[in-house]
């Protein structure tokens, strides 16, 4: 189970890239899903759904939108892995 | 010893005979909906890949539009009226309790004295129908089913709910089932199928019509409501899931798919779908949706006769077909083009 930043970083950066085709190299810790990633409510639910599979943690539905930017969503999965 | 009971003649192998559809001829644009929602023409296509949709007018009846594609149905099967002996109509929007459509069906096609009957599962009705058909010829209980599935949503649909306004449409599609002889190929796999009824909130009808008729808001149509994302969440992975098993249950792999049409819900939920199955490019997809909108039971045979029409399809292509919606329900089936 990846449980380091940087492993995180490069498995969400994947599920972006799958998803919404922006280019892995964007997603970085500091971009906004929505306004720097361009990416709306419904492909955020496939990223979460993608990463609950990826990383093997549960991210529910309320938690969704406190993830503004890719830095909350790594340090989320990552706490939700080390309690995991 | 007492009397056996005699079991009729069944039938090895059931196959989808022929198939027709009828789109109503009023075209409305995303410029007609967002005059009564806060949203966009933008909007609209990005969230759902609803270009423009088709409503049904006065005299286009649940029970008229389901006549001109089961016509169409009979003509491509080469089977006259009266040999269908079942009509299975599966329907949210027939706003009669009874008597059903499928009775009106029969009698006004000339199907004579065949059992008809309505069914209610929401988006995945016409693959439930579809179901129940291919058993019934399999078993010899009928010879030749007409299974229809037909909505006027336009009826039920509230213009100024952002949430649903732009997605409900109208039409029908039909299909004749009948029976393969015991060299033929089955036209019809298994179906794999189910509901959860713990998310009944999801989709529904807001209120019962004693409520919508002489509740304390007065008289008014008891709209249907949807809650987006997590209809989304469930319809892009949980019904991936019942695919595969689908496709599993007909002995097959995705590489021998040639057509996937899923219940034409949102493009975005075709699109994560697609990508969960992970397609091989040779299969067509079904996008039906971006000029019908969503037509609930009527949208796989519609998106079928698209696809036969466009030339994306063609006889003897394995389709996985796939419905789901508010119950939730769900059922999934390979079958072969007619």
């Amino acid at each position: 189970m990846a449980s380091n930043e940087e492993e995180i970083l490069t498995g969400l950066a994947e599920i972006v890239n799958e998803i919404t085709g922006v280019p892995a190299a964007d997603v970085q810790l500091d971009k906004s899903f929505t306004d720097d990633l361009d990416i709306d409510s419904l492909s955020m639910i496939e990223v979460v759904v993608g990463a609950e599979e990826k990383f093997g943690v549960k991210i529910p539905e309320d938690e969704v939108k406190n993830l503004a930017t890719v830095g909350d969503a790594v340090s989320y999965i990552k706490n939700a892995s080390a309690e995991a | 010893m007492s009397a056996q009971i005699a079991l009729p003649p069944s039938a090895w192998t059931s196959r989808i005979l022929g198939l027709g559809a009828y789109r109503p001829t009023r075209v409305v644009g995303n410029d007609e909906i967002v005059k009564n929602i806060d949203s966009s023409d933008e909007w609209i296509r990005t969230r759902s890949g609803i270009e423009s949709r088709r409503w049904a007018g006065p005299d286009e009846t649940v029970v008229s539009m389901s006549l001109a594609a089961a016509g169409k149905a009979l003509a491509h099967a080469g089977i006259q009226p009266d040999q269908i002996d079942c009509v299975v109509v599966a329907t949210v929007t027939h706003l009669y309790q009874t008597p059903s459509a499928a009775v009106e069906i029969a009698h006004k096609l000339g199907a004579g004295s065949a059992a008809a009957f309505d069914i209610s599962a929401a988006c995945a009705g016409f693959c439930y129908g579809l179901s129940l058909a291919s058993d019934m010829v399999r078993a010899g209980t009928s010879r030749h089913v007409l299974v229809i599935g037909v909505e006027r949503l336009s009826d039920l649909t509230d213009p100024h709910d952002r949430s649903t306004a732009f997605i409900f449409a109208d039409g029908a599609g039909a299909v004749v089932v009948g029976p393969g002889g015991p060299d033929d190929p089955p036209g019809i796999g298994p179906v794999v199928w189910g509901s959860d009824g713990s998310a009944l909130d999801h989709i529904r009808q807001k209120k019962g019509w004693r409520e919508a008729l002489f509740g304390a808001d007065g008289p008014e149509m008891p709209h249907l409501v949807m809650e987006g994302n997590p209809v989304f969440r469930w319809a892009s992975y949980e019904m991936a899931k019942v695919a595969q098993e689908a496709v599993a249950a007909a002995g097959i792999t995705m590489a021998d798919l040639d057509v996937f049409a899923p219940h034409q819900a949102n493009m975005r939920i075709t699109d994560a779908m697609a990508r969960q199955l992970k397609l091989p490019d040779s299969v067509a997809i079904a996008r039906d949706i971006a000029t019908q909108g969503n037509t609930s039971a009527a949208s796989v045979p519609l998106a079928l006769e698209r696809m036969v029409e466009n030339g994306e399809a063609t006889s003897g292509d394995l389709a996985l077909i796939i419905g789901f919606g508010a119950g939730l329900v769900y059922a999934g089936q390979v079958v072969r083009i007619p």
